[in-house]
């Protein structure tokens, strides 16, 4: 099926391992309207995979189908080997796939370290009881995870906005703190929706630098959806191209640039 | 100085203070550092196991007896045990500015000819990486936070950890030879070389002695009784001869504990979390900190506003009087006190400054109201007077005898006179031993009898004994008609109303003076803010119409206030123009310590100078800027050109 190794090693020296998470002939419709026609791609372990395509070509909802959102009416989603049954919104999260949003959902009044400490929620497996009376398990389990949050902090060099209210903060900054929630979770694969989306220059540097650090680091594999054709570029080492719900390209970034149909689907050419 | 005087009992080195401390104060804090949100410490004991560990690993790697090694890095505790460990080792540490660019340091690492580099990053590994072609010589680089660097090669490159490991693996003979060159350590071996930042010319490398340090870290601490219980802040450059003394010198002297911040924007979270008992700080911090002080009050309730306005003018009546121990009336003493409890105590905690008992501002005239303010509030706030040379110390108020105006006495152990032309020189334990490959600028600035030059121009008063510096010596000019030009004299004046940042007056050889000015981006944008007037850039700001105004404004009060002076009347300021980027020391306008550089400026804004003085109402301009990353780019701008009010002078120049 894929004509690629089971594993092999990137020019700059991460390990791409086997197929983590598998597109089989995805259909999604919204009644009437087809927002995704039969695609099928795969992502690899260790990869920064990334979906491009203009607006309206369906990426948001591909990424909505990866974490489990929606569930599609045709086709088949193969996770660690196995096919995934739809999910409730509660498994979501419990399968190791965290993602952060296009439009920031930060809570505002909470404080940075607070809102990363929501997305160990997961990984809290205390009761409503003993976590009320801050009693045994619960205060243990809140040191734990407060050292993998501050590890996180750490990471993304947001040490002097830890207790400072998200709402606060400039955008950029948010962005990361999202970020940082999503990684909390420690996930296996993390879904990113236009996470340059509305930065300056200096501000995108930045978040690619942590995106190729979160990667190399922490060893996750990452999908990313993205606009800016520069960064998506440099970052992946493979690109899916999206139109109009239709897969029109997939490969390496520097085979995708060349090809003739997905430079027409950018350019406009008119559709029949 | 035939021979080794050793006045300590054993303890004649920095090193063998560790040993010392190891026994005296084994199981009490000697650093903390702020990490992953919580502040972890280590005892004496901890001291001095990784610094014998690293010193062993150094051994372990080749370090030869006399090598400088580099050490570049912000204030953490792993980077000063790697200074002193490599002293232990039998090496020389030369601490580098952490934010000096890659070209600046190629200079520093050729002179100095390290063969190890200590970095602290991956920034600073970068650099050093960028140099290594150039400077030849670098034959290994220690790295110790090994962030983002997993993919570098590991020739040339080791992480700190790796030559601790080593250190604690090390065997017999390398312990037998670390104690042969510990031991070999005594009062004339170098302890440290510091690179001067130089306002003119090439930095100097600074050799200073276990004696320099020892001395003077006794002597300074002694006057102002520094004890084991002390803590400070490490958040100055590691380069700076400031830091060694405080950091290692008197920490190591007196056992006292240093704590590091997390990072250099979380130090006003950590200064307020450790609360010093001991704080040094330029001028400029202590500027920022009133000028946010009054920002947050001018958007407080009315109330607070009022409550705050109220107990401060009584704190500036009566404040420095209480700090000072003079008499004041009952009535005001128990009001004081209420406001201590209401206003002052809480600020304080805000500011960080509860506990602090000696505090110290030097490098730069402070302001009068700044000074002031701070005391007011029972901050014991004083002056010092230091140079690199001196290993810092050269005068230092008493406690009681702080004034604005003065440096204060001669620190004991110092001797002060002053040369005909007006310059200061010294002569003390402290006094540094040579400049480093550099003889002739060693006879120049020390003669045979070990008196020093200062290069700065001052007096003793009559009666108290206290210092006063004027100016820079060479920068004290005259002007065409012959009447005495002290630009820093006015550009102090200038400096310190809140909206002005930074002023450079120009005017040796002219018939007046003409100022650029840089206004304070942090107290304009709030005005601006208040008062809503959109702008988009420094540059926007800065050409503002109103701001204008308002700088002429404060140009005209500060005339007023120069003309007062008969001898420094010609100073005052005709005409001036507000820049159109800040002075920045990446452009090599400023020193890493922020001094500007006066030739550096007036050449290379010479069409602006020019533009002041031919009468132009406009001049355009292109400016070359350097980015923190060392790239390089310009901006274009078209400045406007006032006319200030001058008092009682020929000619009024306005209008």
């Amino acid at each position: 099926m894929s004509a690629q190794p089971e594993s092999y090693v990137t020019p700059d020296g991460r390990t791409i391992g086997g197929v983590m998470m598998e597109m089989k002939n995805i259909t999604l419709r919204f009644g009437g309207v087809v927002a995704i026609k039969d695609i099928s791609f795969d992502i690899r372990e260790g990869e920064i995979r990334a979906i491009i395509g203009p607006n309206g070509a369906g990426k948001s909802s591909m990424l909505n189908i990866i974490s489990g959102f929606y569930v599609p009416q045709e086709g088949e989603v193969w996770f660690n080997g196995a096919r995934r049954a739809p999910l409730r919104p509660y498994e979501v999260a419990g399968q190791g796939i965290a993602r952060t949003f296009q439009n920031i959902a930060l809570f505002e009044g909470m404080s940075v370290l607070d809102n990363i400490m929501t997305g160990r929620l997961t990984h809290m497996k205390s009761g409503l009881f003993s976590q009320a009376l801050w009693y045994g398990k619960a205060a243990r389990e809140e040191h734990e995870n407060r050292e993998v949050v501050e590890k996180i902090i750490d990471f993304l060099e947001i040490q002097n906005i830890r207790k400072t209210p998200v709402g606060r903060l400039p955008y950029g900054l948010k962005k990361r703190v999202e970020l940082g929630r999503a990684l909390a979770a420690e996930p296996k694969l993390l879904l990113l929706d236009e996470p340059m989306a509305g930065m300056n220059v200096e501000e995108k540097e930045d978040m690619s630098r942590f995106i190729l650090d979160v990667n190399d680091e922490y060893g996750t594999t990452i999908a990313l959806i993205e606009h800016d054709m520069g960064v998506v570029m440099d970052l992946s080492d493979r690109v899916v191209v999206m139109d109009y719900g239709k897969k029109i390209g997939d490969g390496p970034p520097e085979e995708v640039r060349t090809s003739q149909a997905v430079i027409d689907a950018y350019l406009g050419v008119s559709h029949d | 100085m035939t021979k080794s005087v050793d006045p300590l009992g054993g303890a004649s080195s920095i090193p063998a203070l560790l040993r010392r401390n190891a026994k005296l104060y084994a199981g009490k804090p000697a650093y903390r550092e702020k990490e992953f949100g919580i502040w972890q410490s280590w005892t004496w004991a901890d001291a001095e196991r990784e610094i014998e560990g690293l010193a062993l690993g150094l051994l372990d790697m080749g370090i030869n007896e006399g090598d400088h090694v580099a050490v570049i890095g912000r204030n953490r505790p792993a980077l000063y045990w790697a200074m002193v460990s490599v002293q232990m080792a039998g090496g020389v540490p030369v601490p580098l500015y952490q934010d000096a660019v890659a070209e600046e340091m190629t200079y520093v690492l050729e002179h100095c000819g390290a063969r190890f580099v200590i970095a602290g990053d991956q920034e600073q590994v970068d650099k050093v990486l960028e140099v290594q072609d150039r400077v030849g010589g670098i034959e290994q680089t220690l790295y110790l936070d090994p962030r983002g660097m997993r993919k570098y090669g590991s020739e040339g490159l080791t992480s700190l950890a790796d030559v601790r490991a080593k250190g604690a693996a090390a065997g017999v003979e390398t312990r037998a030879e670390l104690a042969r060159r510990e031991g070999g350590l005594d009062y004339n071996s170098t302890c440290v070389m510091l690179y001067t930042s130089g306002t003119t010319g090439k930095p100097k490398g600074v050799v200073l002695s276990n004696r320099n340090i020892i001395e003077t870290s006794k002597n300074s601490a002694e006057f102002d009784h520094l004890r084991a219980g002390d803590e400070v802040l490490a958040y100055l450059p590691m380069a700076w001869v400031g830091d060694f003394i405080f950091s290692i010198g008197q920490a190591f002297w007196t056992g006292f504990c240093v704590n590091c911040p997390e990072s250099a924007e979380t130090m006003m979270t950590d200064l307020r979390e450790i609360g010093p008992t001991y704080y040094f700080a330029p001028p400029r911090v202590f500027e920022t900190q009133l000028t946010h002080v009054m920002i947050r009050m001018e958007d407080a309730g009315r109330f607070k506003k009022w409550m705050f306005h109220k107990c401060m003018a009584l704190a500036k009546r009566v404040g420095p009087d209480i700090l000072d121990g003079r008499p004041v009336g009952a009535l005001d003493r128990l009001k004081y006190r209420l406001g201590e409890v209401l206003i002052y105590g809480p600020l304080k905690n805000t500011l960080g400054f509860s506990r602090v008992r000696v505090g110290y501002t030097a490098g730069e005239a402070i302001g009068p109201e700044i000074f002031d303010f701070y005391r007011s509030l029972g901050i014991n706030l004083k002056q010092l007077y230091g140079q690199t040379e001196a290993s810092v110390f050269i005068t230092q108020q008493k406690d009681n005898e702080v004034r604005p105006d003065t440096v204060g006495t001669p620190t004991p152990g110092v001797e002060l006179k002053i040369a005909e032309n007006g310059e200061v020189f010294y002569r003390s334990p402290g006094v540094f031993e040579r400049y480093y490959k550099n003889d002739e600028s060693t006879a120049d600035t020390k003669d045979a009898e070990g008196w020093v030059a200062t290069g700065d121009a001052g007096f003793i008063e009559e009666g108290s004994g206290h210092l006063r510096i004027i100016d820079r010596a060479k920068d004290v000019g005259k002007m065409a008609d012959g009447r005495l030009f002290a630009p820093k004299y006015v550009e102090n004046k200038l400096k310190f109303f809140p909206n002005i940042l930074e002023a450079v007056v120009f005017g040796a050889d002219r018939d007046r003076c003409v100022a650029f000015i840089n206004i304070d981006l942090t107290a304009v944008g709030n005005w601006a803010e208040r008062n809503n007037i959109a702008y988009a850039s420094y540059q926007e700001l800065a050409g503002h119409p109103q701001v204008l105004e308002t700088i002429q404004s404060h140009v005209e009060e500060v005339n007023a206030s120069v003309a007062q002076d008969e001898m420094l009347s010609g100073c005052q300021v005709h005409r001036f123009l507000v820049l159109h980027k800040e002075l920045d020391a990446d452009d090599g306008e400023l020193t890493r310590t922020r001094k500007v550089r006066r030739r550096l400026v007036e050449e290379k804004y010479a069409d602006l100078v020019t533009g002041l003085y031919d009468g132009s109402d406009t001049v355009s301009t292109e400016t070359e800027v350097t980015y923190e990353d060392g790239r390089k780019g310009s901006i274009k701008a078209r400045l406007e050109m006032r006319d200030a009010a001058v008092v009682s002078d020929q000619r009024m120049a306005a209008e």
